[in-house]
């Protein structure tokens, strides 16, 4: 009798430790950056699943999404973590620029409310990470004050971080600068919807996580 | 229409709480004013102020654009960093400097480690067409 209480709290203390040690992986960064991209191709490339809608219009992502438990294996290694894709955060949201994309002004006031939400429900969720993939557009510039703010921030709470240039497929891609602007990062330049780089990605992802 | 700039000493925001700061901030956007704050926030105000931005937008406020300019410390000698930390623990961070604008009025700040180019919106402006001469008739 005293041994099976034993083995039940046992298993209990086991499983708590274990939901404990469950990684939370957060993307973080400006909208449009891939931040949703990048979750779909990790979660196709391991889980055979995509995570959400991407688009090209800005705060296509307007809720916190958590996909759990997956599993990225490499060199007989593996990392089980839950991923969470949050909304982009921007210092201003305007429901006009939604209208110039073509949406309804009820559907841009809608959409410009939610997007609002959104950046403070990313900004809530800071605090809960383990590890952050700060996701940037390497075709823009990586300077801006947004990128700046999130990364100093994650240094403040000692998060550990990966800087992701992403859309290196493209011409205007510069993944130098976006190198030099954080040059105490690890800074890994992919192409989350060409699926370019990506094995550099995830080793770099186990170096940070593992 | 004209632009107005506000300087804020830090002297000024030096013994506000973090609520007070980004109020004080705030208040001065809304008015359309570009803030010129000496020094900076602390990191995580600068992240309350963009939250607290986001809780404040409306049909009038569009929100905000900010930009910190801050000496690169990467290249200091160990003991400049650890004084220049050290004054910065007792003093708060009064190096550097804060642009914070309203996003009706500022388009984009873009930064550069050597530059800043702080673009506004376009205000049209209906040049006045010169009058029509009369055609002397006869």
């Amino acid at each position: 009798m005293i041994n099976l209480v034993k083995k039940f709290i046992k298993k209990v203390f086991k499983d708590i430790f274990r939901k404990r040690k469950q990684l939370k992986i957060g993307l973080y960064g400006p909208p449009n950056g891939g931040k949703t991209t990048l979750a779909n191709r990790i979660c196709q490339d391991w889980i055979g699943e995509e995570m959400g809608l991407v688009s090209n219009i800005e705060h296509e992502t307007r809720e916190i999404q958590v996909k759990e438990s997956v599993k990225v294996e490499k060199d007989g290694k593996s990392l089980m973590f839950n991923l969470v894709d949050t909304p982009g955060i921007a210092t201003r949201i305007d429901y006009e620029d939604f209208m110039k994309k073509g949406l309804s002004e009820s559907e841009s006031k809608r959409r410009a409310k939610e997007a609002t939400r959104g950046v403070i429900d990313s900004i809530k969720w800071l605090d809960t990470m383990d590890v952050v993939l700060v996701v940037l557009d390497a075709t823009k510039d990586p300077y801006s004050q947004v990128n700046i703010t999130i990364i100093g921030n994650l240094a403040a709470r000692n998060i550990p971080v990966l800087v992701v240039g992403n859309k290196i497929d493209l011409k205007r891609s510069k993944i130098k600068k976006v190198k030099s602007a954080f040059p105490q990062y690890e800074v890994i330049g992919i192409s989350a919807k060409k699926g370019k780089n990506m094995d550099e990605f995830y080793e770099a992802l186990f170096v940070l996580a593992g | 229409m004209g632009l107005t700039l506000q300087f804020i000493p830090y002297l000024e925001i030096e013994g506000l709480s973090s609520i007070g700061r980004i109020r004080k901030l705030l208040n001065a956007v809304k008015e359309n004013k570009i803030v010129l704050l000496e020094g900076r926030l602390r990191k995580e105000e600068e992240t309350e102020l963009i939250k607290t931005t986001m809780e404040e937008i409306n049909s009038e406020f569009k929100g905000i654009e900010l930009a910190v300019i801050y000496p690169e410390s990467q290249n200091m000698a160990f003991f400049r960093k650890a004084k220049q930390h050290f004054i910065n623990m007792l003093l708060g961070d009064r190096q550097g400097l804060t642009i914070v604008g309203p996003a009706s009025v500022v388009k984009e700040i873009k930064k550069d480690p050597n530059k800043i180019q702080l673009f506004t919106t376009d205000v049209k402006v209906k040049a006045k067409r010169p009058s029509k001469k009369k055609k002397n008739k006869g």
